[in-house]
């Protein structure tokens, strides 16, 4: 900068950016001290900003033998249904956009823009708008309670197809002319040259479908009415009894400790990959 | 915006197209039409037969005294989500753009709770403001005042709000910043050597640049309000009390899941479908702009 400035023009942003990152990380924090007091000391409102001692002893608990209450159903078993979930909506959606994407840039066929705009159009049908016709044709097929169920109907959506064409368009013509020249047809441009130009995209969308996939409630608090295919977004909202007095505070933290640990990782691991997923699958 | 040069085979890309055209006829449009035939329909109380009933179920959307109180409180809802999150993480983002030490770790502090899920965001404010335990109602309960979401209705939207706005304020701090960082520096300094002091830099030039990027952003909160949000106020409020936090998208899971009015909640489906498509519309006039901007 061009002018001297005053020292609280120093101090200022430390102290706001400051005051934002306690709001952020705050309600966070209290959880994990939540998850490490004793039933007591929470239920007769002693809690305060010190951590106890009991975090290992909750955390085993909720992992291996569940919070008892409302719902049986060990956390480990519902962190793996979160993971499953979340893989397979993440690379699905990866699987079938980037192939429709190809088919769509690198061809021409008949009703090549319809189909085009029938992918594109179901940016504006969000699954809360049409949830029980949803509900119903998933209960027909008979793919209540199934992976499939919960996964397939969430796969299909307009931004990783957009994501992709828009990234397949800033790939030079000589590439495809010189794998032409050399006699490759789509299949071999697709994999020698495509894909590995792609590998970026890819692990950009990923991250943001595997968010995505891991934070989903509305579809799978439908789908789901086994306990063994709960998700754990689903159990930490079990375990929070509208009697008050029998929600188990210290398990339900350690629960919501580990339901934002996955997700958060990937964020924190994969910053560069997450911001530029974020910014690509919205334009 | 075509390719010069292509494959000429004409089934290929069919398969390739295949996956994904099936799975969003099966479970986009046929659950759409669906919807929007339903919202024709009435079902007998065993839910057997259906009958064609014309516009009777949306009559009666209309006239339900609780779908405006569903858009009323939808509407201080999303504004109040939108306006909150919109200002603290512009400051955020302002004070993160100048040259400071340590940008870079104030930003991952700052981005992170895009990855929470709402319902848990919704969990933990409900753990600090649980009337009888949570630590803040216990220090409200001490300044005297009685703090109540579970009976008191304003309580309760500002609970939802406050959980809303801070799992929204990392995405838009992102987009913020990255607007911010894309405004040249040399506008600034040279408004700098005019004399204009930091605030009024701010306000006559940076804002105004920023202008596309706000904008955007509000479009993308109200639709988040809208949708996103479900989770919160499921785990938090349960729409109530007294249906005081039931926004449309609540009122549509409530009224088909737990009233068993599924030709009324399809109606409901149906007009809010009418108001994603206005809202994306509008969101793409603005892409338009952006593109040539």
């Amino acid at each position: 900068m061009v002018e001297h400035r005053h020292w609280s023009m120093h101090v200022l942003p430390h102290l706001i950016l400051g005051l934002g990152v306690l709001l952020v990380v705050f309600p966070v924090y209290l959880a994990f001290v939540g998850a490490t007091l004793d039933p007591a000391t929470i239920a007769n409102g002693q809690m305060g900003v010190v951590p106890g001692n009991r975090f290992i002893e909750n955390m085993s608990r909720v992992l291996l033998a569940g919070a008892g209450g409302s719902t049986r159903e060990p956390v480990l078993h519902m962190l793996w249904n979160s993971f499953v979930m979340a893989m397979v909506i993440a690379i699905g959606k990866i699987v079938i956009s980037i192939l429709s994407a190809y088919a769509v840039v690198y061809f021409r066929f008949p009703l090549r823009k319809t189909a085009f705009w029938v992918i594109f159009m179901t940016l504006m049908l969000p699954v809360e708008v049409r949830i029980y016709p949803t509900y119903k044709i998933v209960a027909d097929l008979g793919m209540l309670d199934t992976v499939a169920g919960l996964c397939i109907p969430l796969i299909a959506s307009a931004t990783g197809t957009l994501l992709f064409r828009q990234f397949f368009m800033t790939i030079p013509d000589e590439l495809i002319e010189a794998s032409q020249m050399d006699g490759a047809g789509p299949v071999r441009f697709f994999i020698d040259t495509v894909l590995p130009l792609s590998l970026t995209s890819i692990a950009a969308l990923f991250v943001i479908q595997f968010i995505y996939g891991w934070n989903q409630y509305l579809w799978p608090l439908l789908i789901t009415s086994k306990d063994s295919m709960q998700t754990i977004v689903i159990g930490i909202k079990k375990m929070i009894v509208t009697q008050d007095a029998l929600t188990e505070w210290q398990l339900a933290m350690a629960t919501a400790v580990l339901a934002m640990l996955p997700p958060v990782l990937v964020v924190v691991v994969m910053q560069k990959l997450f911001v530029r997923g974020l910014v690509e699958t919205e334009k | 915006m075509d390719k010069r040069v292509f494959f000429p085979s004409k089934t290929v890309p069919l398969l390739l197209l295949l996956p994904q055209l099936v799975i969003t006829l099966v479970f986009f449009y046929w659950p759409a039409v669906q919807a929007v035939v339903m919202s024709f329909q009435m079902e007998d109380a065993f839910g057997t037969t259906s009958e064609f009933v014309g516009f009777e179920n949306y009559t009666a959307v209309f006239t339900d005294p609780f779908y405006y109180r569903a858009m009323g409180v939808t509407a201080v809802f999303s504004t109040a989500v939108a306006f909150l999150s919109l200002s603290l993480s512009l400051l955020l983002a302002v004070m993160a753009d100048r040259d400071i030490k340590g940008a870079g770790l104030y930003r991952t502090l700052l981005i992170w709770p895009y990855a929470v899920a709402p319902a848990i965001a919704g969990v933990l404010w409900y753990f600090m403001f649980q009337p009888s335990l949570g630590l803040f109602a216990r220090m409200l309960r001490d300044w005297g005042i009685d703090w109540n979401p579970l009976l008191n209705g304003d309580h309760a939207m500002i609970l939802v709000v406050m959980a809303a706005t801070w799992k929204q304020i990392s995405y838009n701090f992102l987009f913020f910043l990255a607007g911010l960082q894309a405004i040249p520096k040399s506008l600034i300094e040279a408004a700098a050597i005019d004399g204009a002091r930091p605030f009024r830099r701010f306000w006559t030039i940076v804002f105004p640049l920023l202008s596309p990027t706000t904008f955007f952003l509000f479009v993308v909160n109200i639709v988040y309000v809208f949708f996103d949000t479900f989770g919160i106020i499921d785990a938090v409020t349960g729409g109530g009390p007294a249906k005081t936090t039931t926004t449309l998208v609540f009122k549509v899971y409530a009224d088909g899941r737990l009233g068993g009015d599924l030709g009324g909640s399809a109606a409901q489906s149906v007009v809010l479908m009418v108001m994603v498509i206005a809202l994306t519309a509008i969101q793409f006039r603005f892409i338009e702009r952006k593109v040539s901007y």
